[in-house]
């Protein structure tokens, strides 16, 4: 996908690209760390028929919303051979400014965790030193009982 | 009533005023910049009110807004931006020059101003106000619109404009001989070509100079050293206007933009206080005479500014719609025009008529401006559909 980046002087930075159906979809940031969901219109695609303001926190559950199920639905799709194991996406409430090593999930559980989502993106392969903050989704790989496990002791337990 | 009671009152029913008046203002979608400068007129000499007491702190409290509006025009802008700016819109920021500084020289020189009302007047109908602008776009909900950047890079090219031209103006309004002036503008060049290459290169080290995770210090800083810089620009006869702006440019990164939150209400206050007294000292006989010149040059400095944007953004292969929006939202002037209409009248080298020729010019603009840029689109439709009808 062909993102557009372009600086606004003064203002932050505008991030778009066109969808298949010819519209451009994007986000302002703002210089004080606000952001805004841009959609132009049909007829006009210079102009925008919504910009929706959207706090930090909501524009991670949207981000969140929109990129985690892909990314789950996709490497179910890849584990999908082998029985008894599965893909979840489990989230991290109790390891907030800690690393990942912190948690021992492999040592404790057998499952590992094969990916971070943060406000939208991503982080693949994180390593021990993989540094925790609120709001992130962990994507676990590994039995049933593990990942049930997991999800204990990513939430508090 | 004892002094200090009378005072606080005086300056208590102004600011409570003044909030009055813009809350109305912002209702309307208008800028209140006009609506202070007519609070201005309507107390002062020839006006309803007479003001006692408090003009000392008035005029001081004025000068104060004109150092920090300027600080923060250096700050808006971070010095990577303001030469991006440079070499990609170089093009559109001298047919915006050229357009728009024209009508207001031409206008002086009818009235026989001389060359330096001359001056004055080309950068009182030049400058944008990026403040409306900037505000219009924000409310208007057109920050993610394709021709937005375009509009921005005019506003940074102006931005980088009067750091040339308020030198030069001060310098000629200071009435140097001819050497003397040259001599002036090639320090004043030299010293942004200097503030420029310092803030690209060392920026981090002024900026640790003022900065502190302590908002309380940071904000006593960054306004005492503002304030420092502006008072020695002003003793050099570099005009503190322009000590404030290279102080603005110099400071960058995060410790610009935390600058500008804090000093962004103190601006605010502070600059209304700027138009209140510019309102204050203009008498309000003055502008009937110079009305019909006013219109005149808003008619004309309008199709202009609209021919910038329009101009601008064809060139970025934005549709008609897209460039009447950019042309309709750089209409707007305001703050910068009555600063350099003040810094001119301060300096008794221009006719006294300048001051109400400014004001009755920014009091239809910065009402024009908003305006044109919230009715572009439906006007712009109506008259496509005509044509499509034809």
């Amino acid at each position: 996908m062909n993102v557009e980046i372009t600086p606004l002087p003064g203002i932050g930075t505008r991030q778009d690209f066109m969808i298949r159906s010819g519209r451009r979809v994007g986000v302002i940031t703002y210089r004080d760390g606000k952001f805004e969901l841009i959609v132009s219109k049909q007829d006009d695609p210079d102009s925008c028929t919504a910009s929706i303001p959207l706090t930090p926190e909501e524009a991670s559950t949207l981000a969140g919303l929109l990129g985690a199920p892909q990314l789950v639905a996709h490497l179910s799709e890849q584990h999908r051979d082998i029985t008894g194991i599965t893909t979840r996406q489990l989230p991290v409430t109790a390891f907030a400014n800690r690393t990942l090593g912190d948690t021992a999930l492999r040592t404790r559980t057998g499952a590992s965790i094969v990916a971070v989502v943060r406000s939208g993106n991503a982080h693949p392969s994180p390593g021990p030193e993989f540094l925790f903050e609120n709001g992130d989704l962990a994507v676990v790989v590994g039995t049933a009982e593990g990942l049930d496990a997991a999800s204990h002791i990513l939430t508090g337990g | 009533m004892e002094h200090t009671a009378i005072a606080l009152i005086q300056l208590g029913a102004v600011f409570f005023g003044l909030g009055l008046l813009g809350r109305v203002a912002w209702r309307f979608g208008i800028s209140p910049i006009p609506l202070y400068l007519i609070g201005g007129l309507a107390f002062g000499s020839g006006g309803f009110v007479p003001l006692e007491g408090i003009e000392q702190f008035a005029h001081l409290a004025s000068e104060m807004g004109v150092v920090l509006l300027l600080l923060l025009l250096g700050l808006e802008y971070s010095a990577s931006e303001l030469t991006t700016g440079l070499r990609k819109s170089w093009m559109a920021g001298i047919v915006d020059i050229v357009l728009n500084a024209a009508p207001g020289a031409i206008a002086a020189v009818l009235l026989g101003w001389g060359t330096v009302g001359a001056l004055a007047m080309a950068g009182v109908t030049y400058i944008s106000s990026s403040g409306i602008v900037a505000k219009v776009l924000g409310d208007l909900g057109r920050l993610g619109n394709r021709e937005t950047p375009v509009i921005l890079s005019v506003l940074v090219f102006e931005d980088l404009a009067m750091a040339v031209y308020l030198p030069v103006l001060t310098a000629v309004l200071a009435g140097v001989s001819f050497v003397g002036g040259l001599t002036s503008v090639g320090i004043s060049l030299l010293a942004i070509t200097v503030v420029l290459v310092v803030a690209l290169r060392y920026g981090r080290f002024i900026s640790a100079i003022v900065d502190s995770p302590d908002a309380e210090v940071f904000l006593l800083k960054v306004l005492g050293s503002a304030l420092l810089v502006a008072g020695v620009a002003s003793q050099l006869q570099v005009s503190a206007a322009v000590g404030a702006f290279l102080l603005g440019i110099a400071i960058s990164g995060s410790t610009a933009e935390n600058a500008t939150r804090l000093l962004e209400p103190l601006r605010d206050l502070f600059a209304a206080m700027f138009f209140v007294v510019f309102g204050l000292n203009t008498d309000p006989r003055t502008i009937p005479p110079v009305l019909g010149i006013a219109v005149a040059l808003a008619v004309v400095t309008t199709a202009t500014k609209v021919a910038t944007g329009w101009w601008a953004a064809r060139r970025q292969g934005i549709g008609r719609m897209g460039r009447a929006r950019a042309g309709a939202a750089l209409v707007a002037r305001g703050e910068f025009s009555i600063v350099i209409a003040g810094l001119a009248v301060a300096s008794g080298q221009v006719n006294s008529d300048l001051a109400a020729l400014a004001t009755a010019y920014v009091l239809l603009m910065a009402v024009l401006g908003p305006t044109a840029a919230k009715y572009v689109e439906p006007v712009g439709e109506f008259v496509l559909r005509r044509r499509q009808a034809a």
